[in-house]
């Protein structure tokens, strides 16, 4: 259980005013010139040392990510690029911080920025959170009018300034390379690496692309040490992690945890326990609607950081915990979740384009109990054709939400089917019986 | 050289090699549907995905570039189930329609699907269905079948220079379309037809008229521009079904224009397939013998002074040699190749071909266009320098006229107006492009036809090459000096020295002489690219494929053969010699080109001395050496032409006002006249 001394988000809740008074009242922006001044590669080092990983979903060690950008220029320009395209179900972690905590991340892109040696950073915000690129572009204002940011930023001579842009609602934005194209104006279509962007990415210079909450959590561990930060959670997982608890519990939230905490124990504390007890407990969705599911016996005990989740076959994601009570029907919810990924592959190359709508129209299908037992096979074999094989993540993305369902609740698809079959199931109806 | 491992056979592959290429260099197929050598590379078709070491996931092989230790399977598990998934998907929402395909017997989609498709369907749900588009009356859609593989947006975007095509819609609603429904605006745009892996873009003209495997196949040239592409012509039984380009690296690469492509049609309208003879002031058919001694009889009459000949645009050189030796056996020195009246000078060959070949637009840093539209001059070498642009670090300045049309010439360029005097400028030094010529290594002028048919035409070309001279546009290493011919007999007839001989007409005096009746008698081999009535008081022998506009004012008809029906030699603007094959025969009582010429020799008594095509060559390569090189550039000594004289301000013309209406076949053209109606009279609206 987190101490609240270690807590780097003391306005999640937005309880505190949000403004740049309220944020220099809680720290932020507080002597930023000495935290420059450690140097880059001191700020990449510190980082590095605390082991913090990419909290956007995939947990790519931040540090390193960082020293792939070139460490000298080579005439181009380089760029950090934040990406608040926060669009995976279930999450809602980002906009809790650019809403109520904005300078803890536009302090965070100054550090950042100046470590990799870009003057300028583009926040890309989802085009729903209005009222967040609102709050962000007053406070960049605000930090702006109080020299914190702009020329000579926070005295230190490095001159740095942030944009918000915002993108239009599609998913697929929030994958790195999609979303420096659509920030160059483009279909937002992800690119085929390498070129990695770190070499050539917002148009065609080096950047790098991080999560808001990667970001925003990078003062804080310049103020209080690398130490501090990874001697929170466990080892290869350190720190700590806003985890936003949905779904059948008693008191949604977001909160911030240590990493590693136990689900159970991250569910009973904070969302006041499942809804009915525990023992009502189904499944669980631990990261975020990309990862597969885990059925209670696993949740039992399973720890919520990287590496104990993808132990289970699932993962950690963006930490968005959906709890699903004995009352759901999985087969509708995951089919729910096909449709969107169907509805959200950009279209671009082939296993996505044509496999997310077969996946959901077999879905679909079994959802109502139509169709024959072996047809779950044929599912996992188009899933297995899909995952791994597309430009991008979208693919996998798309597959492991059925897999985690057959995998685990294999016995419930076949259940619905043999019974719907036994009620004299119409064959005319069913395509493969007339077939 | 990175060494790297493919099946457990070591490879040394040249450093920047993809994968996919390195594969391809020790003999082992990756299929593909998206990758293409001349695209940019898309990598979305997920086809070409190989199994590298340490990696979990399968990679796209057309998109990696190889590294030094690399370990790659292509014939894994793994590489297998991903190769067989792809084809599925692919096939899961494609019509299968293959019967009613135009694709069918040359799809890629078919053919892979042999190797790599299941021997059934799991796929039981409804299949998409799409829209087909309307990209004009050059392609026909049946976006059902497409498989997303962008090729066609990748052409238009890279190639064509035209940003009309693209994919609007996301995952399944994905589709290829153009912007705001309009027809490509590109002369280049039946490429995508060949460059579609399926059956969603085919040939409208084609449509349903053969099968791929029906068709004979013929290798030749073309002769709609003076770039020479290379051809593939295919006939079923004596009918051209379609023409399709051959790969030439150093010519056409892989593209032909439209015009090339789609003209054909006017082979088979207004041919002229009998001789014809005016009797009573009105044509009438007639036998070859009664034809000729026609012409004898006219000829005897007439004194050698007062006869001349002017070859036109699409002449081969075997007739126009043959012409050449019975005018000189005739004793008439009035003879010329110009009919656009151009001024060439046919003494310097470097004048009149293009020096730097067309591969050096490759090199080209700067590239000077003068009274030249490339894009509808010779469209596929337009591409070319749109290809180098695209690579950066080329300057590009245009003195002339253009016409009003979209995405002008395909790339930006400066605007050096349309008046031929600015040359003065540039050559004393006195104009801000010069900055960029000097600091160009490899600079290149391309100087076009409309330079060259004014009255200051040998002012311009001195000036001109007192530019190349003194700005180091020639010099033992590279020859920036470009003439860029548009019409496919001209480098031809000029090497062959078919101008005006000693005290002999030129093209506009044979014009004057004419209509003050100082000639009675004007040979016509193919002319008809000005108003031959203005010719009428002179009888006219055509001789010539079509009935066009030579045709019709003529006493006497010869029917030719046209380029798809001889096996005949043409030089393109390069210099280089080339051969068409005979694809096909010439309709009814026609005859090939130089055999009627030979024929009508002996009936009038002024025998030329060959009797077959092979004693014609021969002589032919043993009074013009150059015709012994076939298919190779011959790059030529630098020596002076052009006349110094003062430039006018009268601005340079337009030389060619109507892309798809330039010869004889075009006009004959239905297909040609449906692209007039579509393209350029948006143009002129």
């Amino acid at each position: 259980m987190l101490n609240d001394k270690d807590r780097i988000f003391t306005n999640l809740y937005g309880l505190k005013d949000w403004n740049i008074e309220g944020s220099l009242s809680r720290g932020d922006w507080d002597n930023t010139k000495s935290l420059i001044e450690l140097g880059s590669e001191k700020i990449i080092e510190i980082v590095k040392e605390s082991g913090l990983r990419g909290r956007g979903g995939a947990g790519f060690p931040t540090g390193l990510k960082w020293s792939f950008m070139p460490k000298e220029s080579d005439g181009r320009p380089h760029y950090l690029v934040v990406n608040a395209d926060e669009g995976e179900p279930g999450t809602c972690k980002d906009r809790d911080i650019m809403r109520n905590d904005p300078h803890k991340l536009l302090e965070g892109c100054l550090l950042a920025g100046f470590a990799m040696g870009a003057h300028v950073a583009y926040i890309y915000i989802r085009g729903e959170f209005i009222n967040e690129a609102k709050k962000l572009e007053s406070a960049i204002e605000a930090a702006q009018q109080r020299g914190f940011l702009g020329k000579n930023a926070c005295g230190s001579g490095w001159d740095f300034d942030i944009y918000v842009h915002r993108g239009a609602g599609a998913y697929i934005c929030g994958e790195e390379t999609a979303l420096i194209e659509s920030l160059e104006g483009k279909k937002g279509q992800p690119r085929l690496k390498p070129p990695f962007p770190a070499n050539m990415g917002l148009w065609g210079c080096p950047t790098t692309v991080n999560n808001v909450e990667s970001i925003a959590v990078v003062p804080t561990i310049l103020r209080r040490g690398g130490n501090w930060f990874s001697s929170l959670g466990r080892p290869k997982n350190t720190g700590t992690k806003v985890f936003c608890i949905s779904g059948h519990v008693n008191t949604p939230c977001n909160v911030e945890e240590e990493m590693g905490i136990p689900l159970k124990e991250l569910i009973e504390k904070h969302a006041g326990g499942v809804r009915g007890g525990w023992d009502n407990l189904k499944a669980i969705i631990p990261g975020g609607s990309s990862v597969p599911m885990i059925p209670k016996n696993i949740c039992e005990t399973v720890l919520m950081d990287f590496d104990s989740l993808s132990a289970v076959k699932s993962g950690l994601g963006t930490a968005a915990v959906i709890v699903m009570d004995k009352s759901t029907d999985l087969i509708s919810s995951i089919t729910r979740l096909s449709k969107f990924y169907m509805h959200e592959s950009c279209g671009q190359c082939t296993p996505c384009r044509e496999g997310t709508g077969w996946m959901w129209r077999v879905m679909s299908r079994l959802e109502k109990g139509e169709g024959e037992v072996d047809e779950i096979d044929t599912l996992l074999d188009v899933a297995s054709q899909v995952e791994g094989h597309t430009i991008c993540a979208h693919g996998d993305a798309s597959a492991w939400p059925i897999q985690g369902l057959i995998r685990h609740f294999r016995n419930e698809v076949e259940e619905r089917l043999i019974n719907s079959n036994k009620q004299g199931f119409d064959a005319i109806d069913n395509p493969k019986r007339a077939a | 050289m990175p060494k790297i491992k493919i099946n457990e056979q070591e490879v040394d592959v040249e450093n920047g090699l993809t994968i996919l290429q390195a594969c391809e260099s020790i003999g082992i197929e990756i299929p593909r549907f998206c990758y293409h050598e001349k695209l940019s590379i898309a990598g979305n078709c997920r086809m070409c995905l190989v199994e590298m070491e340490k990696s979990p996931k399968p990679i796209a092989s057309c998109a990696m570039p190889v590294s030094d230790g690399m370990v790659i399977f292509t014939n894994s598990p793994m590489v297998k189930k991903a190769r067989n998934g792809v084809m599925e998907f692919l096939l899961i929402n494609h019509p299968l329609d293959c019967p009613i395909c135009d694709q069918g017997g040359e799809c890629d989609l078919q053919d892979q699907a042999m190797s790599y498709g299941r021997d059934s369907n799991r796929y039981i749900e409804n299949k998409r269905a799409v829209n087909d588009k309307d990209l004009g009356p050059l392609i026909k859609t049946v976006m059902t079948r497409c498989i997303h593989c962008t090729r066609c947006v990748r052409f238009a975007q890279d190639v064509a220079g035209v940003s009309e095509l693209g994919a609007t819609g996301r995952g399944e609603e994905m589709e290829i379309d153009t912007f705001v429904e309009k027809t490509i605006s590109s002369e280049l745009s039946g490429n995508i037809i060949d460059l579609c892996p399926v059956g969603a873009l085919t040939s409208k003209p084609y449509a349903f008229e053969a099968r791929s495997w029906e068709l004979q196949k013929t290798e030749t040239i073309d002769i709609h521009d003076a770039l020479g592409s290379n051809i593939r012509v295919d006939t079923r039984g004596r009918e051209v079904k379609r023409v399709l380009p051959r790969i030439n690296e150093d010519i056409n690469e892989e593209w032909i224009s439209d015009k090339t492509r789609f003209a054909f049609d006017g082979l088979g309208c207004k041919r002229l397939d009998r001789p014809w003879l005016k009797k009573d002031n009105k044509l009438v058919e007639v036998e070859w013998p009664e034809a000729f001694n026609a012409i004898s009889e006219k000829i005897q009459s007439t004194e050698p002074n007062k006869i001349a000949a002017i070859v036109g645009d699409l002449a081969d050189c075997e007739s126009i040699f043959s012409l050449k030796k019975l005018f000189n056996n005739i004793g008439s020195p009035h003879i010329d190749c110009r009919q656009d009246g151009s001024l060439v000078d046919s003494s310097v060959r470097g004048s009149y071909i293009f020096n730097s070949e067309i591969t050096g637009i490759d090199r080209a840093d700067f590239i000077l266009l003068i009274g030249s539209d490339p894009r509808w001059e010779a469209p596929v070498l337009n591409s070319r320098i749109r290809k180098r642009y695209l690579t950066g670090m080329l300057d590009i300045a245009h003195l002339g006229t253009l016409p009003s049309r979209e995405n002008g010439l395909t790339y930006p360029y400066t605007n050096l107006g349309s008046e031929p005097n600015v040359l003065d400028d540039i050559a004393s030094g006195n104009h801000e492009i010069i900055e960029k010529i000097k600091s160009a290594k490899f600079p290149m002028i391309i100087i076009g036809n409309s330079a060259v048919c004014r009255s200051d035409s040998l002012a311009i070309l001195h000036k001109t090459r007192e530019i190349a001279e003194k700005y180091n546009f020639i010099r033992e290493d590279w020859n920036g000096f470009n003439f860029l011919n548009s019409v496919a007999s001209r480098v031809g007839a000029l090497d062959l020295g078919f101008v005006p001989g000693d005290g002999g007409y030129d093209f506009n005096s044979i014009i004057t002489n004419s209509a003050n009746g100082n000639l009675d008698m004007v040979y016509l081999l193919a002319a008809d690219e000005f108003d031959v009535e203005k010719l009428s008081n002179s009888f006219i022998i055509y001789q010539g494929h079509h009935g066009d506009i030579g045709a019709r004012n003529a006493d006497v008809i010869l029917p030719g053969a046209a380029y798809t029906e001889k096996n005949a030699t043409y030089v393109n603007l390069e210099g280089r010699v080339q051969r068409t094959s005979k694809a096909t025969f010439p309709p009814n009582d026609a005859r090939e080109d130089w055999t009627i010429i030979r024929a009508l020799s002996a009936v009038i008594k002024f025998p030329i001395p060959f009797d077959n095509i092979v004693e014609l060559r021969q002589l032919m390569e043993k009074e013009y050496p150059v015709f012994s090189n076939i298919d190779l550039f011959q790059s030529q000594e630098w020596k002076p032409f052009g006349i110094s004289g003062s430039i006018n301000d009268t601005p340079l013309e337009l030389s060619i006002r109507d892309f798809y209406m330039t010869n004889p076949i075009t006009r004959a053209s239905q297909t040609m006249s449906l692209c007039r109606s579509e393209f350029i009279k948006r143009i002129n609206n």
